[in-house]
């Protein structure tokens, strides 16, 4: 009774925003002639506006929510840490680092890009599971986030030693890496789908297993799943999203740890629950988010990446806060 | 003498599981030498020791949570790594110690996880599930907590939601470590007399006990460890002697009959004098 309600709430919420998007925007488009449009009607220019310039960011903000919220969810599961954000743990840098380069050696065509970037994002994965490894780093979720924090700041400085080396490549890099999904193009959409809808395969055959996993290896080896199998495929999972979403939008941090704080705050801790929650709760805070990027200094536009960042460090603040870890 | 007539008796009976030339080791450090084992069926089987002395490792060898060094582990006649995950968790539950589940999640929402091995990949929840969950709660007597998240329950109703979760993978062997480890006396029984009630059922049932008078009141077979090695071997009358408490835990003691059920009982516990 009470889940249904969380669903109805969530979806219309998604809703909301969408019309919302589609509505407002940093040009001269009235709101009556761009409603026009979704009624069939409207002028050549306010169509051209609505389902050329808007509409694909919109499409482009659905997948790259939906992608970092899921990958959040199963990277918190799987690390059994609240903390554990692709954004603040490197994956993204990883992703980042690795389009830059591509960028540098003059990549362009998006299906090339896309690859790049999930490449960088399992390299990033890999890392970050060697660090849970480390004693002491795994079982203390802060400490994860220095380690992330510090590989993140690694390769954020060896991407801008990347942008030293070319002017015309640094230009393309600076505006990728501050994280928008303004200007994009429906290639660049179709692009990610092919592995985007791989990566929703995997988590639909691991997400049982992976539930398990939550109650410990060994109960979960005692109900006949195996660990191992299910870390790879969640991991593999997680750098396809994340890679996807990077490749799309730029390295954008916090959504992956906002959207499932979000669903938990719902839903409760099941990893289940958690993802249906994740499906509108991702987009939404995406699309919302691009919204407002577009009318807060209008008629410029401020990235993405910022509006994010700007609801996404008081979020984390909130969580170690509530959590009172004790030692430092 | 006991020892021969135990070993005949594991030989003639059916025994679904069993360790044979068995090695365990972590790393470098080898915790089981060599040992053979078989859980005699449908009794519950106590694996009794001092700490260190490898019972839980055995206990985590025969549940197939880690490989053994050498030698194999026998299920129904078959080697155990040699069968399909889920096929083994068909016939072999195993609840380990110390178990934390996530916040809010309930007692049926946990129950509901011991049907993993029988469903398939994606298949939805059967008649048959919702049977064996009901069915669990009702043997746990978890009935009336089924929709109470874990973290609000008492240490013994969180222990039988726990193994109410075993029953409901409805396999014929049960492995339990400490199943009672954090439990004050009157939540030790009643998981006790559980895992008795399950026994009764017909289950054959080893756990790992830390407290000597629990494993002789409740098991039908005590298997005494020291070292990595099996030193006594039997029902709890035949193999619990002073000699052997003094052995296993450097105490001295004097022993009698309980005189409702007949196990041994300790009393007059002190530190042995060398």
């Amino acid at each position: 009774m009470k889940a249904k309600r969380h669903y109805i709430i969530t979806w219309s919420l998604l809703l909301l925003v969408c019309l919302t998007s589609l509505l407002f925007g940093a040009g001269t488009l009235e709101i009556k002639q761009a409603f026009a449009v979704l009624t069939g009607q409207g002028s050549a220019e306010a169509r051209f506006v609505v389902m050329e310039l808007r509409l694909p960011r919109l499409a482009i903000g659905t997948i790259t929510g939906l992608a970092l919220g899921v990958a959040g969810a199963l990277l918190q599961t799987l690390t059994r840490n609240p903390l554990a954000e692709p954004g603040l743990l490197g994956v993204s840098a990883g992703s980042a680092f690795a389009v830059s380069l591509a960028i540098l050696f003059g990549a362009s065509t998006a299906t090339l890009t896309t690859l790049v970037s999930q490449a960088g994002a399992l390299a990033g994965c890999a890392l970050v599971i060697a660090a849970t490894r480390i004693q002491g780093v795994g079982q203390d979720p802060v400490r994860l986030v220095l380690a992330g924090a510090t590989l993140t700041a690694l390769l954020l400085s060896l991407t801008s030693l990347l942008m030293l080396i070319d002017q015309r490549a640094a230009d393309e890099i600076r505006f990728w890496i501050t994280g928008s999904i303004a200007g994009k193009s429906w290639d660049q959409l179709t692009a990610t789908l092919p592995t985007m809808l791989l990566a929703g395969a995997i988590v639909i055959g691991a997400v049982k297993p992976l539930a398990s996993l939550a109650l410990g290896e060994r109960v979960a080896i005692g109900l006949g799943h195996r660990p191992g199998l299910i870390r790879l495929m969640v991991i593999i999972a997680v750098a396809l999203l994340v890679g996807g979403a990077t490749a799309l939008a730029g390295p954008l941090v916090f959504v992956g740890l906002v959207v499932p704080f979000v669903a938990r705050a719902l839903g409760g801790a099941d990893i289940r629950k958690t993802l249906w929650l994740c499906l509108p709760i991702g987009p939404a805070i995406i699309i919302a988010a691009d919204t407002l990027s577009r009318l807060l200094v209008v008629p410029s536009e401020m990235p993405l990446g910022v509006i994010t960042a700007l609801i996404g460090a008081p979020v984390l603040m909130l969580i170690i806060r509530a959590r009172r870890i004790p030692t430092l | 003498m006991n020892q021969t007539v135990t070993m005949a008796n594991t030989q003639t009976s059916a025994t679904p599981l069993s360790a044979k030339h068995l090695v365990m080791a972590h790393g470098s450090h080898t915790v089981i030498p060599q040992l053979d084992v078989a859980l005699p069926a449908g009794q519950v089987t106590a694996i009794v020791g001092p700490n260190g002395c490898g019972k839980s490792t055995l206990l985590n060898g025969l549940a197939r949570i880690h490989k053994p060094r050498q030698g194999t582990i026998v299920l129904n006649g078959a080697d155990i790594h040699k069968q399909p995950a889920r096929e083994v968790a068909r016939k072999l539950a195993l609840l380990p110690q110390d178990n934390s589940a996530p916040e809010g999640l309930t007692v049926t929402d946990l129950i509901r996880f011991g049907r993993h091995p029988h469903q398939s990949w994606l298949s939805q929840w059967s008649d048959e599930d919702q049977h064996a969950v009901e069915s669990a709660l009702r043997a746990a007597d978890v009935g009336d907590l089924a929709d109470r998240p874990l973290d609000t329950l008492s240490g013994g109703q969180r222990q039988r939601a726990w193994v109410a979760m075993s029953i409901a993978q409805e396999t014929p062997l049960l492995l339990l470590d400490e199943p009672t480890s954090a439990l004050d006396l009157g939540h030790q029984i009643e998981v006790f007399e559980l895992i008795r009630a399950l026994a009764h059922q017909g289950k054959t049932i080893a756990m790992v006990v830390h407290d000597l008078a629990s494993a002789c009141r409740y098991a039908d077979h005590i298997v005494a460890m020291l070292g990595g090695e099996i030193i006594s071997e039997g029902p709890p009358s035949d193999v619990i002697t002073t000699n052997l408490i003094e052995q296993l835990y450097g105490v001295t003691c004097d022993l009698m009959q309980d005189p409702t059920s007949g196990s041994p009982m300790l009393f007059n516990i002190r530190r042995a004098r060398c």
